[in-house]
């Protein structure tokens, strides 16, 4: 490699992926509790963090499954949030130049928080140990703390006395948060649940939540015929 | 056994779906169209994941202690607290309210 990251820079990256493993893999203590409240086992929820390893998508197969819905569209819901991951692949993919079986083992870390302490980096070898400490500890951390969240859910009896069924709500709206930065995604959002509300009643469980992905086709595509005129001014 | 072939096929899948986005030529991501569909799917999945994890039941509509813990969830939100405060004390005021009620 012909560029050499100054040590300096080089700790500061390792320093700041390191605190995002550490916050974001602690959090896999909650997805074990709830996965094992879902009525997943232990090894099914383990699998999930191992195989899956992006958080969203875990905590929305788990979800489906929590309310009734059939596992299979627990795990379609769950691909469809997981196609955001091809767009962090698209952006990343330029500035690791990753090619081979690097690449093939790099596609398991791309997830929001390897993403997020990498794409602003400068330089390639930066950019690559941003991604590579961020995600190797997330990964690990996330596993053990699944692990942990498991076990222990396992032991407390009914999660409902523990308000764990309320814990997957807030999970998905802390998730959510931080995307509703703008008026459209708040729009979206709103709309979004007001269409899995009202086709609860009506369709089996996990249906609900794929409807709604209709919502986000829907304004994708009329806002581009919206703007189309303004293109040709 | 249900289970585990969901498990498997959305893990893999997700792998596979991380993968592509590597491997794919980033004039892909140009069209318009794609980029803003791609960006807006999360936004609307969660929204509807939270929605009807909170009010359904099966397939009825019930306002619960869950309420009350997404009232937490956005109280600890809106105060910037940390993902795992805001996951463990929504459960916290739901398992309260239901104690209460």
């Amino acid at each position: 490699m012909a560029e050499q990251l100054d040590p300096a820079e080089r700790t500061g990256i390792v320093r700041d992926g390191l605190g995002v493993g550490i916050a974001t893999g602690a959090y896999g203590t909650s997805f074990g509790a709830v996965s094992v409240a879902a009525g997943l086992d232990v090894w099914q929820t383990c699998v999930l963090s191992l195989l899956m390893f992006t958080g969203a998508s875990q905590f929305a197969l788990v979800g489906v499954v929590a309310s009734g819905g059939a596992p299979m569209s627990g795990a379609l819901t769950a691909l469809l949030l997981g196609t955001r991951n091809t767009l962090y692949g698209l952006r990343l993919a330029p500035l690791l130049g990753y090619a081979g079986w690097r690449r093939a083992a790099a596609a398991h870390l791309v997830i929001d928080e390897s993403t997020a302490m990498s794409v602003t980096r400068e330089s390639r070898p930066a950019a690559r140990l941003g991604f590579l400490v961020t995600g190797g500890s997330v990964f690990l951390l996330w596993n053990l703390a699944t692990l942990v969240g498991a076990l222990a859910g396992t032991v407390i009896g009914d999660p409902r006395d523990y308000g764990l069924d309320a814990a997957v709500g807030a999970a998905f709206l802390a998730l959510l948060w931080p995307r509703l930065d703008t008026t459209r995604n708040r729009v979206v959002a709103v709309a979004a649940a007001a269409v899995a509300i009202g086709a609860v009643p009506l369709t089996a469980a996990g249906v609900p939540v794929l409807v709604a992905a209709g919502v986000a086709l829907l304004a994708g595509v009329l806002r581009t015929r919206v703007e189309r005129p303004e293109v040709g001014r | 056994m249900t289970v585990w072939a969901a498990v498997l096929v959305a893990g893999i899948g997700c792998y596979l779906l991380k993968l592509a986005g590597l491997s794919v030529p980033a004039s892909v991501l140009d069209r318009p169209v794609v980029a803003r569909v791609a960006d807006l799917i999360p936004v609307a999945l969660l929204a509807a994941l939270v929605a009807v994890q909170v009010v359904g039941d099966g397939r009825s509509l019930v306002a619960d202690a869950r309420l009350v813990g997404l009232g937490a969830a956005v109280v600890l939100l809106v105060l910037r607290a940390p993902f795992l405060l805001v996951v463990f004390g929504s459960a916290l005021v739901a398992a309260l309210a239901r104690l209460l009620t």
